[in-house]
Order: C-alpha cells, then sequence, then structure tokens
C-alpha cells in the first residue's frame, strides 16, 4: 500500500468525523439529559438543511454567513417542539418520547418529499471547489471549516455545560431529575431548553454541511446511524466522547472502504456498532451504565 | 434446611458482607436483623443467586447452590421476594400469581385454581381480578408474598414485607406468615417491624457491617449489649443501662 | 367457546372476501393488509408479549426473502420448500441475535439499536457482494404456475398470505393463554421479578425471537413472491422495521388483533392518497401524525377503540 494513499484516507476519515462530530455532538447532549434516542434527528438536520438551501437560492445568503440564524431557528423549533409535542404526549414514559420522536421524523421527512420531491439538490458557492493543500493531499475548503467548526462547537457547549448558569441546570436534571425539581429547578423548562440546543446545533451543522453536500429529503439518513454509533461509542453525554467516537468513525469508514472497497466499507461501522454495545455499552468516555 | 458458610459479597473493595455464616433449620421462622446499610439484602441476594458471591458456600436442602441462577435456585425451592415490590404492573392479581404458579405445571386451569388457593391463603383472594399497578402498598407486599408462595417453595425469603404497613395492616399478615409455616414452608425473614419479629422468630441473626455480630431468641437479642450498640451506636448500650439505674 | 367467536368470524369474513369483492384491487388490497398483519404480528410478539423492543426487524424479513430466492434462482429450489427453509433461516438469525445480545445484558434501548445495527450491517453485506445481487438486487424469473409460488390469479396469493396470518393470530392467542405467553409477560413487565419465580429469562427471550424471526421470515419469502423482485435497501432497510413497528403500535401493541387493525388502516391511507394524489409521502406523513396522535390521547392503540364500545373484556 502506497503511504500517500494511506496518508490521503487517513486525512479524509479525520475530516469526514468532523462533519459526523456537528451532528452527533447535539445527539448526545439530548440523550444525556433526556435518556432518550432523538430519532428526530436525522429530519430536523435535514430540515435545517433545506433552510439553508433556500436561505442561498432564494435570498442570496452565504450558508456561513447564515449560521447565527440558523442556530436561532433551530433552537425555537426544538423547544417548541419539545414544549408542544414531546414533553406533553410522552406521559413520563422514555418509550413514548421515542416513538413521538420516530413518528415527527417519519412526518417531517415526508412532507419534504411532498414537497420538495425526492430530488437531491446541490448548490456551488465560489469557496465550493477551492482546495487546501493538506501534507499529501489537495483538501477542499469546506470540510477543512467543519472540521474547525465543529472543535470549536464541541469546545463551546462544553464550556457552556459547564460554566453558566443555564448549563449548571442542564447538568443537575441530566444526573438527578427528582432532585433537581426539589431545589427549585423548572425541570421541564430545562428539558426543552437542552432538547432546543441538541438542534440548535444543527443548524450550525447544516451551514457547514451544505457547501459540500447534497441535499434530499433523505439526506438525515445518511448520518443518522452514523451518529446513534458515534454517541453510543463516545459514552452517551460525553462531548469528547462524540468528538473523539467521530473521528474514530471517519477513520473506520475510509480506512475500511480503502481495503474493503466503497460498498463493503460501510460494514465498518455497523461492526464497531455491535461490538462497543455488546462489549462497553457505556462507550469509551461514559460513566456506570 | 439452609446453610451459609462464610459468604462475602464485595462491591468496589467495600464488604457489603463480609465472611457471613448462618443455619435456618427446617420448619423454622428464623429472622435476620440490622441496622440499615447493614447488607441485610446484599446477603439475600448472595443467597439466591441475584448477586455473585465473591467467596464462601451456600448450601441449600444437603445441595451445594452457590452461584447458580435464580431460576434454577427457585426450582429447587428457594424463592425470594423483594424489598421494594417488583408487581407484574399491567398483569391482574390473578396472572401476577399465576407467574409463580406455572413453575410447576404447564396447564392453565391447574395454576388458575393454584393462584385462587394461593390467593385465599395471603388473604387477597377479593383482588383477583384487580390490576397490579392498581393495588395499595400492603396489597402489593401480599402480592409479592402469593406469588413466591405459588412456587410452592420449601424455604421462603422475605425481604421486609411489613415495611411500609401500618400496625393493623402488620396484625393481619403475621398469622398468614406463621400459618405458611404450619403449611410445612420454612421461612427466613428480614424485618424492621421488631414487634413481628419477636411474635414470629424463633431464631434471628444479627447483621451488622456485613458480619454476623449475633445470633439467639429475639427476647435475649433484645438485651444483649452488642446488638443494641450496633443499632444505636457505640456506648448506646452503657447509657441505655444508666437511663435505667437513675 | 365464546373465545372463539371473534377469531371464527374474522377467519370467515377475510375466507368470503375475496369471492364478493373480485377485483384485482380489492384482492390486492386484501393480500396487503394481510402481509402486514403477519409482519406486524411478527413484530409484535417480540416487542409487545415480550417487552423487546427492535428496531431491526428487518434483518429477519430480509434473511426470508433472501433465502428463498437465492435458493431459487441459483439452486432451483422450490421456493414452497424455500418458505421452510426461510422461516428456518429466520429463526436461527433470531437466536443468534438474541443470544448474543442477551447473554451480554443489553436491554432496551441498547437492545433496540443492536438489532437496528444488524439489519444495516445484513444491508450492506447484501450490496456488497456478488451472490446476492448487490445494490441491483434479485429478480425471480417469471413462470407462473401455483405449484412454484406463482399464481396466474391473484387469489391464490390472497390466500396463501391469509393462511400465514391465521397461523400469526392463533400464535398470538396461544401466547394469550398458555404458560410460555404468561412468562413473556412476566419478562415484559419485570424481568427481576420474573426470574426470582423460577423463570429463565434468558432462554424464553431466545425462545421468542427465533418465533419471531421465523414468522417474520416467512413474510419475506412471500413478499419476494407477490413481487418478484427483492433489493437490499427495500427488505433490510429501516422503513420495513419501522413499518412493522408502526403497524403493532398504532393498532395496539401487546395485543392479539393490535397488528391486524394497524395493517388495516396503513393498507387503507397508503391506498386511498395513491388514489388521490401522485405525490410522494402523503400517505406516510398521515401515519407518522397518527402515531404521535395514538400515543398522546390512546396510548394502548387503536384497539382501545373497541374496547371502549364494546367494554372491556378480559382477555
Amino acid at each position: 500500500m502506497d503511504a500517500t494513499i494511506l496518508g490521503a484516507a487517513v486525512i479524509n476519515g479525520l475530516l469526514l468525523g468532523g462533519s459526523y462530530a456537528l451532528v452527533a455532538v447535539g445527539l448526545t447532549l439530548i440523550y444525556g439529559v433526556l435518556h432518550i434516542i432523538n430519532f428526530a434527528h436525522g429530519s430536523m438536520l435535514m430540515l435545517a438543511m433545506y433552510g439553508v438551501y433556500f436561505l442561498l437560492v432564494k435570498a442570496q445568503v452565504d450558508p456561513y454567513a447564515a449560521i447565527p440564524l440558523m442556530v436561532v431557528v433551530m433552537y425555537a423549533a426544538g423547544y417548541g417542539m419539545y414544549r408542544a409535542l414531546i414533553g406533553r404526549f410522552s406521559h413520563g414514559k422514555d418509550e413514548n418520547i421515542l416513538l413521538i420522536t420516530l413518528g415527527l421524523s417519519i412526518v417531517l421527512e415526508n412532507i419534504a418529499l411532498f414537497f420538495f420531491t425526492g430530488d437531491s439538490r446541490n448548490i456551488t458557492v465560489s469557496y465550493s471547489d477551492r482546495m487546501i493543500e493538506l501534507g499529501p493531499s489537495l483538501v477542499p475548503l469546506p470540510k477543512l471549516v467543519s472540521f474547525g467548526a465543529s472543535l470549536l462547537l464541541c469546545a463551546a457547549l462544553a464550556w457552556f455545560i459547564a460554566r453558566t448558569d443555564t448549563g449548571r441546570a442542564i447538568r443537575a436534571v441530566a444526573k438527578e431529575r427528582h432532585g433537581a425539581r426539589l431545589v427549585g429547578i423548572d425541570v421541564e423548562k430545562i428539558l426543552a431548553v437542552s432538547y432546543g440546543i441538541g438542534i440548535a446545533c444543527l443548524g450550525a451543522a447544516a451551514c457547514l454541511l451544505v457547501p459540500m453536500f447534497y441535499v434530499a429529503p433523505t439526506v438525515g439518513h445518511l448520518f443518522v446511524i452514523v451518529a446513534f454509533t458515534i454517541v453510543v461509542l463516545g459514552g452517551m453525554g460525553s462531548f469528547l466522547g462524540a468528538l473523539v467516537g467521530a473521528l474514530l468513525i471517519g477513520l473506520t469508514e475510509s480506512l475500511s472502504g480503502l481495503f474493503l472497497g466503497e460498498a463493503l466499507g460501510q460494514i465498518g461501522i455497523s461492526l464497531i456498532f455491535i461490538l462497543i454495545l455488546l462489549f462497553r455499552p457505556t462507550g469509551l468516555f461514559g460513566g456506570g451504565r | 434446611m439452609l446453610e451459609v458458610e462464610g459468604l462475602s459479597k464485595i462491591y468496589g473493595g467495600l464488604r457489603a458482607v463480609d465472611r457471613a455464616s448462618l443455619r435456618v433449620a427446617e420448619g423454622a421462622i428464623a429472622g435476620l436483623i440490622g441496622p440499615n446499610g447493614a447488607g441485610k439484602t446484599t446477603l439475600f441476594a448472595a443467597i439466591t443467586g441475584f448477586a455473585l458471591p465473591d467467596e464462601g458456600r451456600v448450601r441449600f436442602a444437603g445441595v451445594d447452590i452457590t452461584g447458580r441462577a435464580p431460576h434454577r435456585i427457585c426450582a429447587q425451592g428457594m424463592v425470594r421476594t423483594f424489598q421494594i415490590t417488583q408487581p407484574f404492573a399491567q398483569l391482574s392479581v390473578r396472572e401476577n400469581i399465576m407467574v409463580g404458579a406455572y413453575l410447576h405445571t404447564p396447564d392453565r386451569d391447574e395454576a388458575a385454581a393454584r393462584a385462587e388457593a394461593v390467593a385465599r391463603q395471603v388473604g387477597m383472594a377479593a383482588l383477583l381480578d384487580r390490576t397490579a399497578a392498581g393495588l395499595t402498598v400492603a396489597g402489593r407486599k401480599r402480592l409479592e408474598l402469593a406469588r413466591a408462595l405459588a412456587t410452592r417453595p420449601k424455604l421462603l425469603l422475605l425481604d421486609e414485607v411489613m415495611a411500609g404497613l401500618n400496625p393493623s395492616e402488620i396484625d393481619e399478615i403475621i398469622p398468614v406468615i406463621r400459618g405458611i409455616r404450619d403449611a410445612g414452608v420454612t421461612v427466613f425473614l428480614i424485618e424492621h417491624v421488631m414487634r413481628a419479629v419477636m411474635s414470629l422468630a424463633e431464631n434471628v441473626h444479627v447483621l451488622s457491617y456485613g458480619k454476623i455480630i449475633a445470633e439467639g431468641a429475639p427476647r435475649v437479642l433484645a438485651a444483649d449489649p452488642v446488638v443494641i450498640e450496633a443499632y444505636l451506636g457505640h456506648g448506646a448500650a452503657q447509657r441505655l443501662a444508666g437511663a435505667a439505674h437513675a | 367457546m365464546s373465545a372463539w367467536r371473534v377469531p371464527v368470524a374474522l377467519l370467515a369474513v377475510a375466507l368470503a372476501y375475496p369471492l364478493v369483492f373480485r377485483t384485482n384491487f380489492a384482492i390486492n388490497f386484501g393480500v396487503l393488509v394481510l402481509f402486514f398483519a403477519v409482519i406486524g404480528q411478527a413484530w409484535n410478539i417480540a416487542g409487545g408479549f415480550a417487552g423487546q423492543l427492535s428496531f431491526g426487524h428487518a434483518v429477519f424479513f430480509g434473511t426470508g426473502a433472501y433465502c428463498s430466492t437465492i435458493l431459487h434462482v441459483k439452486l432451483g429450489i422450490n421456493p414452497w420448500l424455500g418458505l421452510w427453509a426461510s422461516a428456518a433461516a429466520g429463526a436461527l438469525v433470531g437466536a443468534f441475535i438474541a443470544a448474543l445480545s442477551f447473554r451480554f445484558g443489553l436491554k432496551g434501548s441498547y437492545f433496540a439499536l443492536i438489532t437496528l445495527a444488524f439489519a444495516e450491517a445484513f444491508r450492506i453485506l447484501t450490496n456488497a457482494v456478488e451472490f446476492t445481487g448487490g445494490g441491483l438486487g434479485l429478480l425471480i424469473p417469471l413462470k407462473r404456475s401455483a405449484a412454484n409460488f406463482q399464481f396466474p390469479e391473484r387469489i391464490g396469493f390472497y390466500y396463501t398470505i391469509l393462511a400465514l396470518a391465521a397461523l400469526s393470530i392463533a400464535i398470538a392467542l396461544w401466547l394469550k393463554r398458555s404458560r410460555f405467553g404468561a412468562r413473556l409477560a412476566a419478562i415484559r413487565e419485570n424481568e427481576d421479578a420474573a426470574r426470582a419465580l423460577g423463570i429463565d429469562t434468558f432462554r424464553e427471550k431466545v425462545k421468542i425471537m427465533a418465533l419471531s424471526g421465523a414468522l417474520c421470515a416467512a413474510g419475506g419469502t412471500f413478499y419476494a413472491q407477490y413481487f418478484l423482485y427483492i433489493d437490499p435497501v427495500v427488505v433490510f432497510g429501516a422503513d420495513k422495521s419501522v413499518e412493522m413497528l408502526l403497524v403493532s403500535m398504532i393498532g395496539g401493541t401487546g395485543t392479539v388483533y393490535g397488528p391486524l387493525i394497524g395493517a388495516f388502516l396503513l393498507t387503507l391511507v397508503g391506498e386511498g392518497t395513491r388514489a388521490l394524489t401522485n405525490a410522494q409521502g402523503l400517505s406516510l406523513i398521515i401515519y407518522g401524525g397518527l402515531l404521535i396522535v395514538i400515543i398522546a390521547f390512546l396510548p394502548n392503540g387503536l384497539i382501545d377503540l373497541f374496547k371502549l364500545r364494546w367494554g372491556r373484556r378480559r382477555a
């Protein structure tokens, strides 16, 4: 095997992992606080990507410039969805939350299919094809930007959870919901805020993904099973875990693609997922179950 | 009937049960008492296969059952109840008890008949068609007892079946437990309600910090300074004695 | 004998249906309802009766579809024999996944995720390997005859899937009345208590996953023979897993007739919207919305409506 090809695959894998981290970090936050798997994650990402797409096509807003707007809009959407549907109708059962998010994902995806058709759409911005030389390989600029942004996003979230009052309340609710209620925290509100933040991350992710990816109603599928794998691998609820997990998964996908071929290469992720569930379901950075 | 020898259960360096040894004679009602956190429930779990012991042996009816799975231990005739009641919430009382009765018969009618008989025995015949989730605390405690009885045990391990009951409910359940023993089932119970222990148990083991510190008839133990100190703290026996003299 | 009134009446209606409604549309509608009822019930006996929630039941469906099709296309084995081979393969895969997961103590969402992971692994594998036709899938050569499991008339398919549906409901009825079913209910409600009462929870869970896998795989073979074409995304994809779960959830999980009710509604909405519009997605919008509404207002599924209407009967 040529060292250059291997090096290029490694770089490619890490960059891919950066994109995955953008999606996984919000999912791990939601899991860490609400203890549920958010099945609507992929379809919320898809909606955000359509948002970014239409902002560019209809209003000429550059995807990167749309980040603040998309973060705010997606936060509001997540917060509202939790308040109006998930929190209200789950009757306090985790199983129901899971099914409601599943129902939401089916509805959202098919609304997109209904209105936007199944066609995939691409955009081009001036920097879409700009290549940067990185060691042995040429790397598209948007990939590099999204990689850097995913590091920033993880750091920002970790800081927010550790240092702000809201962050402390979130941690309290995540650890001991009942106790948090006793000390006067509005638990329902904190749960909605956490869900909102998790979805807000998707707003940023969408802005960073659209310049290098197509948009289609099923685009969420590409990310969501991978994101589940990352969240479990990193330890549900751990930001550092999500980042490291995402990079590992990106590397796995790239390297198994190199050695096993494109089609069979994807099986690496499923196998890792199965093995981690069996042998270390708390993940690399998780505490006790 | 039950022989425990040098049993230990260690959780992260802490000896929750520390080389405990005890015997329960066939046909007896034996008690296990001790302060909160002494390791009583852990000892029960280690005996019944819910926790794998780190040291020691458990022999039941002459057979070494150390480390066997709970369902196999139950099939051999030793069954436990849970301190925090674990009903099959969405099932009716009848269906709950039938699960136990099915251990020895695959036949639905036979299991149903057994469930009704057991329900009468523990005084919940009127509640057979209620959903378990709708029972009061006293009802749930009786259901634990009934389900366990339905498996036709030789030895019944009861983990605080009286906790959370009011005095009149306790008065009702004491003769039920005595009746179970009189029907030929050996009973070993963890209990905090001293009145019940005094009136039921012939022989009591005292557990403190995972160790068996005393054993004997309940009246004798109640006056034992070692036991009093285990419950009330170091020097308590002396202070109590002093107070009695003054 | 009153316990038999409902199933006997249902069976009589189902037997008479294609003799009364003879159009291709009507018979196709009946086939789809019964088909979804079979795979929904397969999910239901594991997810509903035993509480082992799965997000990857497509792994069994696809195993069945590919097993009989490969035997037929590559080795020339009759698909009626293939049906049995599929059921055996489904049982084997079910027992394997269950034994592996439960030996390692996986529960709840962890179990749901590992079934999803297995379905994905199978999808990728069939997609990548030449032997299974890769991403193009497998085409079953047209040779219409009943002996070849390719009925010249749709009514043949109808009665075949009716037999499978009747079998699936018989299994559910048996579970409601048998020791095995009582043990599964105990495991669903409280696994520790079940173990304390002498139930070998590992063995019972492996058994029900094998049974569920077998039934689901039989549904997969039927699908392959009815449409004469399969590919990895269609039979192993997450959409199939979700369909089974939805049929059961919407009708009423853990009930005997829930999957049938859910299947009827799914088909009604699906065929109804197709008649109204060519746009894709509308039926699933309604269906997903229905799922949310049902969880919000009828947590036990649509079957609760029937109970309200006729008073609550003991199962």
